[in-house]
């Protein structure tokens, strides 16, 4: 595609802090390149408002290659902007045209509160893990992954379940702010391999509980979450998430 | 949710066969008939008694979890996701199942109420109908007489109408519910699920317009 620049104007949604209520500041960037990143893009504007004696708009990222999660942010109505499968990291400006107006929010769901601006604390889902997001293992040598052997269907479809950066972009964009995208993809990617079997009840029990603890929506199905999704993670794994959580609650000894 | 969903679905196809009859222009002899079966077996009046609190568990259930779900995200976007993530019935069903129990009152009130409870008070009854001597309620009567209004075949219709919607996301996402994860299966109930919601509905919504329009003699 040809290289070529553009001119913007962005509504950004600016919050002091968890107890204040924020609101939308217009801002306007020059001579942006189609090459750059999303949040390369939000560099040129915190430059820009750093020289001018503004303060700089406050937004997560950490990895900037789609892998860590961080990058937050809810453009033009979207989690993680127009593309499909993509982080905002990696998000590139070709995506929008000269003379656009992008809106830019945080995720919006009352488990995941705003501490300033784009940011928001996602450490609900820290939490959920520590329910039961592990399997346990003594120390000692690692043994040879390869001694155990797994059905070669079972390992790509726990792999593709593993591929769940915990964004929240699933809460995001559901109308039930329900966390089941994330919870089913870190129940299912143990669920499938013979490592998970030993605490598969106790897990999707106790991830469940949390889960709800953090006050996240009831899952009714509308698939809003795997559209989003930039790791494209299926909606199938909600459906073993409530397979394994009936069977769990069914045949529980404690 | 699933569970109630599911008995309701079945409850239709009962009840969309059972009124099937009325095609079958015998000035309603069948239909009559088969309604009568229905009320007079020991088995059915159970099925009944669970029936409504199936219904009224969905309803109650459907209407709480509507609530608590919208109460999660106190502050909204400025831009909604809308139909970019899902359709537009699977975000409705709380308002579709509302339509629906509407509907439902009205649709008790003209049918249910006087076969079952006429006569009682100044609840009118069914007028009598005799087959080879035995005495039967003639339901098949008073469908023709209510649905001769066309604002209450309207009414009937726009119920069917909501009731398709319902179903082409309850349908499916009763078995996700359920825990059905093989894509396979899925793509198979998929689309059972929705022949069943644009059929059943359809066949509902036919009688009234049928009766109406005098295709039922
Ligand atoms: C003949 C009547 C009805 C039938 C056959 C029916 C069927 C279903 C089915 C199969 C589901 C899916 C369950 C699941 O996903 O777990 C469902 C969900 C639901 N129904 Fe009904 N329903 C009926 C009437 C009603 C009524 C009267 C209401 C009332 C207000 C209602 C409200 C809801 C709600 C809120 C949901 C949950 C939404 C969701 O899972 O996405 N339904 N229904
Ligand atoms: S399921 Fe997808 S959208 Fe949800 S947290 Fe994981 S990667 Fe993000
Ligand atoms: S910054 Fe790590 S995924 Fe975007």
């Amino acid at each position: 595609m040809e290289h070529y620049t553009m001119n913007l104007t962005l509504k950004v949604w600016k919050q002091k802090n968890k107890d204040v209520r924020g609101s939308f500041e217009t801002y306007r960037v020059k001579d942006i390149s189609s090459e750059m990143s999303f949040l390369e893009m939000f560099d040129v504007l915190n430059e820009q408002l750093v020289h001018e004696g503004k303060e700089p708009i406050a937004f997560d990222h950490d990895c900037r290659e789609g892998i860590c999660g961080m990058c937050s942010m809810y453009i033009n109505g979207r989690p993680h902007g127009p593309w499909h499968g993509t982080t905002t990291c990696q998000l590139h400006m070709r995506a929008f045209k000269d003379g656009d107006t992008i809106v830019v929010e945080p995720w919006r769901a009352n488990s995941f509160a705003v501490i300033k601006d784009l940011i928001v604390d996602r450490g609900a889902f820290d939490r959920i893990i520590q329910a039961g997001g592990f399997i346990s293992v003594n120390t000692g040598n690692a043994q040879d992954g390869n001694n155990i052997p797994i059905e070669k269907e079972k390992a790509d479809q726990a792999f593709a379940a593993a591929a769940c950066i915990g964004c929240g972009a699933c809460v995001a964009a559901c109308k039930n702010s329900s966390a089941m995208l994330f919870v089913s993809a870190k129940v299912s990617h143990l669920a499938l391999l013979p490592q998970g079997a030993p605490e598969k009840r106790t897990r999707v029990l106790n991830m469940i509980a949390q889960m709800d603890k953090e006050g996240f929506g009831a899952c009714t199905n509308t698939g809003a979450c795997e559209a989003v999704c930039p790791k494209e993670i299926s909606l199938e794994n909600i459906a073993r998430l409530n397979k394994e959580y009936l069977g769990a609650a069914a045949t529980i000894d404690k | 949710m699933a569970l109630t969903g599911v008995s309701l679905i079945a409850f239709l196809v009962v009840h969309a066969g059972l009124n099937a009859c009325i095609w079958a222009n015998d000035n309603g002899e069948m239909f009559n008939k088969a309604a009568h079966f229905m009320g007079s077996t020991v088995v059915i009046r159970i099925a009944e008694v669970g029936l409504f609190i199936g219904i009224i568990l969905h309803i109650v259930q459907g209407l709480m979890l509507e609530f608590e779900n919208r109460s999660k995200r106190t502050i909204g976007y400025q831009v909604p996701l809308g139909n970019r993530g899902s359709k537009w019935y699977s975000r409705s069903m709380g308002l579709l199942g509302t339509l629906i129990l509407l509907f439902l009152i009205m649709h008790i009130y003209h049918f249910w109420t006087p076969s079952r409870l006429g006569g009682i008070g100044n609840i009118h009854s069914l007028q009598p109908v005799e087959y080879n001597g035995k005495e039967y309620h003639n339901l098949y009567a008073e469908m023709i007489t209510v649905f001769q209004s066309l604002l209450i075949v309207i009414l009937y219709v726009l119920g069917c109408i909501s009731l398709a919607y319902h179903l082409m996301h309850g349908f499916r996402s009763s078995f996700r519910t359920l825990g059905l994860h093989n894509e396979r299966y899925y793509k198979i109930v998929s689309a059972t699920g929705v022949a069943f919601s644009i059929i059943v509905p359809f066949v509902f919504a036919m009688m009234p317009i049928s009766i109406y329009l005098g295709w039922i003699q």
